[in-house]
């Protein structure tokens, strides 16, 4: 919600930049996409190569997305949606068939993100960008061993007060549920109960909850440990090289966007062009260049900057188990919210 | 009934806008929260039914992590912190607001003119803003430690954010502007005579403050104290940005229930719970004050 409206400048100046580009006769395309996750590059060669015009307002969350792909009006041709939450949108009916596999380009994704357990046979979507949820260290001032989630979970005492954790219940109640080998979406409350033990012990040692401003906070040294998505670290790690990635031994959260079509888009064949541009390796990789996440299409690393292509956060070791959060089920989230609210009564 | 408007006929049209906008913009939404707090929520968000008072039940009592049904005092909890944070921030905006409003009414008209700009200027930008304009003052790198630590008056850094003292803050500092503004206009009229006539019959300070200045004050001060008290109550943002997410308030309970929790029903009752303990504050208000009328 905070940082919807903020990016809601943003997005404004954004189109007005837009605007001023050469508009061939081609329609419209209208893109609503996580904040800070499109590139202007890629959306400036879509419109030059197509001509047609794109529109791109931003969200904050699958839930602002859920809610609005609802109310019905929204009046996007291309949305991005979070793997776990891929199942509900097709379940509810918020986005349409494309039989992605018929595509031109479709071999191109890489065989691994084909056929993805939340889209079987790619029927509704294909990828956007790919990463994994750990957490990043500030070397300058953690000098322990950073190779297990324990050091996030159970910190040192000299960190205490300055350990940092996303603001979502789904993101930090994964990654704990990774640390106690749980598996995700719990629905056993005795297991829960062993979740709600661990972060009631970790809270002392958080100094917030938040997942706006992380790259700031970390590269500031006003967290030294924080939870914190491969890319996002990155980027941090560009304003502050003290900043190291963790790929931690008991494994860490996965998480694939990807690129469906509203139910209702107006322009649906040329949100299918969309869907074809961004299957080529050239500019998936462009786009990888601007958001810092991993591309599923393959061939994209030729076309990424030197700094991308050396990036460690982006050199997920082979052996890491990484596991990709499913669609929860309702009592699941039931019992997520009730420790969520529990913890911070 | 005849062809002619009659006078009352005329008076409902001329009232039909407001009605309107009561009924469609107040009472309509009111009932539409009220119904989905009685109904059960679905799993993606919205309500259907059947009917039923669960939400309000679980406001008391919850299922604990061992699946048994007890009285659970976490929300209960959250509203009383919500509560004491509104009561402070009114509190102390009165305290600065007065002085304040005192200050501005008792300069030259032109200057109060320039003063009252002033006190508005903040409203040019938006609240999100100002208030992520706090944090970048009082982290730990902030202006504020920056200058602390180079005047020599601390060694190390002192942590002001994500904690209770901050949050207070935030809410002062938005809803100071709401406090000063009713008081100024209440004491923009007093008449500086009677403060005179007051000396000449050797009144103290103290004295004519009591008698005079805070009398005519207070309506000023009663209207002020609603309008800080009850959006500070449901507060969101200073909560959420200065607050760190560390500790609830019904704000972001509320907003929590519609978004990740997708469970409308139960922020539906939330809502209604929380509307009326406003409703119980202002009716107690305004019994206190047609008390003190009443010799």
């Amino acid at each position: 919600m905070i940082s919807r409206i903020l990016t809601v400048t943003a997005a404004t100046a954004f189109m007005l930049a837009m605007t001023g580009a050469s508009v061939k006769a081609g329609g419209n395309l209208f893109v609503y996409n996580w904040t800070d996750y499109t590139s202007p590059d890629l959306i400036a060669k879509f419109e030059k190569e197509t001509g047609i015009k794109v529109t791109v307002d931003t969200y904050d969350s699958n839930e602002t997305l859920l809610a609005k792909l609802k109310s019905d009006s929204a009046g996007y041709d291309i949305v991005v949606v979070t793997s776990d939450f891929v199942p509900i949108f097709i379940d509810q009916r918020l986005i349409q068939k494309v039989d992605a596999a018929t595509m031109p380009g479709f071999g191109n994704i890489e065989t691994r993100w084909q056929n993805p357990a939340w889209d079987k046979g790619n029927a509704y979507t294909v990828p956007y960008h790919w990463g994994i949820t750990a957490y990043a260290v500030n070397t300058k001032y953690i000098k322990e061993p950073a190779d297990s989630l324990a050091l996030l979970f159970d910190p040192p005492p000299q960190a205490k007060g300055k350990i940092g954790m996303l603001a979502a219940a789904s993101e930090v109640m994964s990654l704990a549920e990774l640390y106690l080998g749980l598996s995700p979406c719990q629905t056993d409350p005795a297991a829960m109960k062993a979740v709600y033990t661990l972060l009631e012990k970790q809270a002392p040692s958080v100094k917030v909850y938040s997942s706006d401003g992380i790259i700031d906070r970390e590269a500031s040294g006003e967290t030294w440990i924080h939870q914190i998505w491969n890319g996002d670290s990155a980027r941090a790690r560009a304003n502050n090289p003290d900043i190291k990635f963790v790929f931690p031994k008991e494994g860490a959260v996965g998480w694939m966007d990807n690129i469906a079509i509203p139910a209702g888009a107006k322009d649906v064949e040329n949100a299918k062009l969309f869907m074809q541009f961004m299957l080529r390796p050239e500019n998936s990789g462009l786009s990888a260049n601007f958001t810092h996440y991993a591309s599923a299409i393959t061939g994209s690393t030729a076309f990424f900057d030197a700094d991308m292509k050396a990036a460690p956060e982006l050199q997920v070791p082979p052996d890491l188990k990484i596991a990709f959060t499913p669609t929860c089920p309702e009592a699941a989230i039931k019992l997520m919210d009730r420790v969520w609210t529990r913890l911070r009564r | 009934m005849s062809g002619e408007p009659t006078r009352r006929d005329r008076a409902l049209l001329l009232a039909t806008p407001a009605l309107a906008t009561i009924v469609v913009l107040m009472l309509l939404p009111m009932a539409i929260a009220l119904a989905a707090s009685f109904l059960t929520s679905t799993p993606y968000g919205g309500v259907t039914r059947p009917f039923t008072g669960a939400s309000y039940v679980r406001f008391l009592y919850d299922r604990d992590l061992d699946d048994v049904l007890v009285f659970d005092t976490t929300y209960l909890r959250i509203f009383a912190r919500s509560f004491i944070q509104a009561v402070l921030a009114t509190a102390c905006c009165l305290v600065i607001g007065l002085p304040l409003a005192w200050y501005m009414a008792t300069r030259p008209p032109r200057l109060r003119q320039g003063l009252v700009l002033l006190v508005t200027i903040p409203f040019w930008t938006n609240l999100l803003i100002r208030t992520y304009c706090w944090v970048l003052l009082l982290r730990d790198q902030g202006l504020v430690n920056q200058v602390l630590q180079g005047s020599g008056l601390t060694q190390a850094p002192i942590t002001f954010l994500y904690s209770d003292g901050a949050v207070l803050l935030g809410l002062v500092y938005a809803s100071l502007p709401f406090m000063v503004l009713p008081i100024y206009a209440a004491l923009e009229k007093l008449d500086p005579r009677l403060i005179e006539a007051a000396y000449d019959l050797y009144a103290g300070r103290w004295a004519i403050l009591k008698t005079i200045v805070w009398p005519l004050a207070k309506p000023g001060a009663a209207a002020g104290t609603l309008m800080v008290f009850v959006p500070a109550l449901g507060a969101f943002l200073a909560p959420d940005i200065l607050g760190g997410g560390k500790t609830l308030m019904i704000g972001s309970l509320i907003q929590q229930q519609f978004s990740t929790a997708r469970d409308w029903s139960f922020g539906a009752a939330l809502s209604m719970i929380l509307m009326t303990f406003v409703l119980g504050a202002l009716m107690w208000h305004a019994r206190q004050r047609s008390g003190r009328v009443l010799p």
